[in-house]
């Protein structure tokens, strides 16, 4: 039976080579060359940054080539405040707009589970279907709420909450509206799955041990759904902390999240070698909550 | 059949039972589920409630612990309704059949639950926990968490959640559902030699006759939502209320016949199988439609014909299952009625005597009979 044996180790590595392929061609080389570039210095050339590997000057060339290699650019972000104050903001955006995140998404998660079967699914529809429409023109849509004689301010006024339009663009309540209204789908998803899952005899028995229902829901179903609640806090966080156009295009120009600062280096300064030591942080700091999130999936597998 | 020392007749009435269902129906949509049932258990009593799946059992368990609100009637709990009053406040507990234990606590985690919520202190908590975890035999497994535990482990784990707050009544959904067989008869005699020692009212649901029969006081038979008849073990199997209930318990032969006359305490029913003569029965008179009840143990197989027995049919033996300690033969009879007739080997050669396509006349007393009114 060499035949099918044979058949089946190629088959079996030809599908754990397809992942393995598309992350070294889409992740690993890319950030190989992001790496190489943080650790050159700029220069007005083509390309804008030194040294280049001259692969015909043979062994000397090589050595030449890392001999130049420094991480100036590296402390230049930590000695200019201009840079950390970029992370901090992006990180602090990301943080309060996950906990917005998640103090509208387990309602509206939990709800979505409880309701009729047959409406389930029109629910989770409903959730999705913005995603039908680009992203810009949704951002571009919230431009036109916000402005002042945008949509919101028109309501306010028509029902005397304020007595004169209020500013609502480029401000950081703009970027927040923002966010928690294009990641919440990301945060619903998740945790959807975990409540929608959950045994609803463990709330029978919590109710039969003496705990009313409120209770049993951050006793039991909260508990539970941890692992939505992770799974749902990163997918927002992560991508939060690198977002460029919502804070680029609904907020102000006075502090800028880390994708701006890049984008400035990048674009306008010119500076190859800073923006990809900007990237290069920026994927070290995710690492943190990626690990975090590795571990926490480890334990649920571990549970089944 | 074991016997029963605790059966209701000899216990104390008192005067105020633990549970009464008053006239209880519970509806859903057309179906009716519980059909103005009305059972009274006595506290300390271990009463089983026995039917098929979707008899209504289960609902009328989950009207007691307040997941199910009955349409009419009441539910009193020593004396109290309860009907309106939710889960959390009824002072029973339950076992639920798939144990519904929490995932994300451990062990004495998932006992310590019901006390928490009535504000014990730790070192109370820790004790009861201590002592619950000692009851069930599981002293070290104290800090793992559900998935770490077999089965019967688990239930155990369920048994000692449910009954750490002492309650009034204990309630088991099919506990022992989820073992193997061997589990399954060790833990029966475990239950009951714990609602000995604690003097609870258990009250269990199963579809499981043999299984009713060996741990309950008494049983309540429910069938499409009524409950058809209350007794002990050794009431409900010899002296059957209804075909439905005579056919539900044990095996039983069943001769459908007409009452031809009465002589005495006796009745006789003229039937496909012959004439036979069983014990009269209050409310049955001459000319009725019955089916005589006879379970397979009451029925002697002989090889000639005997002298001076009630009643006695004649056949070709047909079919013998031998299941160690007993043999049950399949008796046909020459208008195609099959009986069966169950004998213990006692002797070591016993199966060896009769086999496939003998002849066999079959006996029993007259009062082996039941009659029941079709």
């Amino acid at each position: 039976m060499a035949g099918p044996a044979k058949f089946d180790r190629w088959y079996r590595r030809a599908v754990i080579g397809i992942p393995y392929a598309w992350l070294i061609v889409f992740l690993l080389i890319p950030f190989l060359i992001v790496l190489r570039i943080s650790v050159s210095q700029t220069e007005l050339a083509q390309p804008p940054y030194s040294p280049v590997l001259d692969l015909s000057a043979g062994w000397q060339g090589l050595k030449d080539f890392f001999g130049a290699l420094s991480f100036e650019t590296f402390k230049l972000l930590f000695g200019d405040w201009l840079y950390v104050s970029s992370y901090l903001r992006s990180l602090t955006f990301a943080a309060v707009s996950t906990l917005i995140l998640l103090a509208i998404g387990i309602p509206v998660a939990y709800g979505m589970a409880r309701s009729p079967q047959r409406l389930q699914p029109i629910l989770l529809i409903a959730v999705i279907l913005p995603f039908w429409t680009a992203f810009l023109i949704r951002i571009y849509a919230w431009i036109n709420i916000l402005q002042r004689d945008g949509l919101l301010n028109d309501a306010l006024l028509a029902l005397g909450i304020v007595s004169e339009p209020v500013t609502w663009l480029a401000t950081d309540t703009a970027i927040f509206i923002g966010i928690v209204y294009s990641y919440l789908p990301f945060m619903v998803l998740p945790l959807y799955a975990s409540f929608e899952r959950m045994d609803e005899t463990l709330l029978e028995a919590a109710a039969d041990l003496g705990c009313p229902q409120w209770k049993a829901f951050w006793l039991v179903t909260l508990p539970l759904a941890l692992p939505g609640v992770i799974a749902g806090s990163l997918l927002c966080f992560i991508p939060i902390v690198g977002e460029f156009v919502i804070p680029d295009l609904l907020g102000g120009s006075d502090a800028l999240f880390i994708g701006q600062t890049m984008w400035a280096e990048f674009f306008s300064n010119k500076d190859w070698p800073v923006a990809s030591a900007l990237a290069t942080v920026l994927l070290a700091i995710l690492l943190v909550p990626i690990v975090f999130y590795q571990a926490a999936q480890a334990r649920t597998l571990e549970r089944k | 059949m074991p016997d029963h020392p605790a059966s209701s007749s000899d216990r104390p009435q008192s005067t105020v039972p633990m549970v009464r269902f008053a006239g209880v129906s519970r509806r859903f949509g057309s179906f009716t589920a519980v059909d103005n049932v009305s059972l009274d258990i006595a506290s300390g009593e271990f009463f089983a409630l026995l039917g098929p799946s979707g008899c209504g059992k289960t609902t009328l368990l989950r009207m007691l612990a307040g997941f199910e609100t009955p349409d009419q009637g009441e539910v009193l709990l020593d004396g109290q309704n309860i009907v309106g009053v939710p889960p959390y406040e009824r002072p029973v507990n339950m076992m639920f059949q798939s144990y519904a234990l929490f995932p994300h606590l451990t062990v004495a985690g998932n006992i310590a639950f019901g006390l928490r919520q009535e504000g014990w202190t730790k070192a109370a908590i820790d004790a009861r926990v201590a002592e619950m975890l000692a009851l069930v035999k599981l002293e070290q497994f104290g800090h793992r968490k559900p998935h770490q535990l077999s089965g019967g482990q688990r239930q155990r784990v369920a048994l000692a959640r449910a009954l750490a707050k002492s309650p009034k009544v204990f309630l088991l959904d099919e506990p022992l559902g989820a073992l193997d067989k061997k589990l399954r008869d060790e833990t029966q005699f475990e239950l009951m030699a714990l609602q000995q020692r604690l003097g609870l009212t258990f009250i269990i649901v199963t579809h499981d006759q043999e299984e009713a029969m060996t741990m309950a006081d008494r049983l309540g038979v429910m069938h499409a939502g009524k409950l058809v008849q209350v007794g002990t073990p050794a009431e409900v199997y010899e002296n059957p209320a209804t075909r439905w209930v005579a056919e539900f318990i044990g095996e039983v032969n069943l001769f459908e016949g007409t009452v031809s006359g009465h002589q005495g305490g006796l009745a006789s029913v003229d039937t496909k199988a012959g004439r036979l003569v069983v014990t009269r029965k209050d409310g049955i008179g001459d000319g009725q439609n019955v089916s005589v009840a006879v379970r397979p143990e009451k029925i002697d197989i002989v090889r000639e014909p005997a002298t001076g027995a009630s009643n006695m049919l004649y056949g070709h033996v047909v079919d013998i299952a031998y299941l160690g300690d007993l043999s049950i033969y399949k008796i046909r009879d020459r208008h195609g009625l099959v009986v069966k007739a169950s004998v213990t080997n006692k002797d070591r050669s016993a199966s060896t005597l009769l086999h496939r396509g003998d002849e066999a006349w079959l006996t029993f007393a007259s009062d082996a009979g039941v009659l029941l009114r079709d």
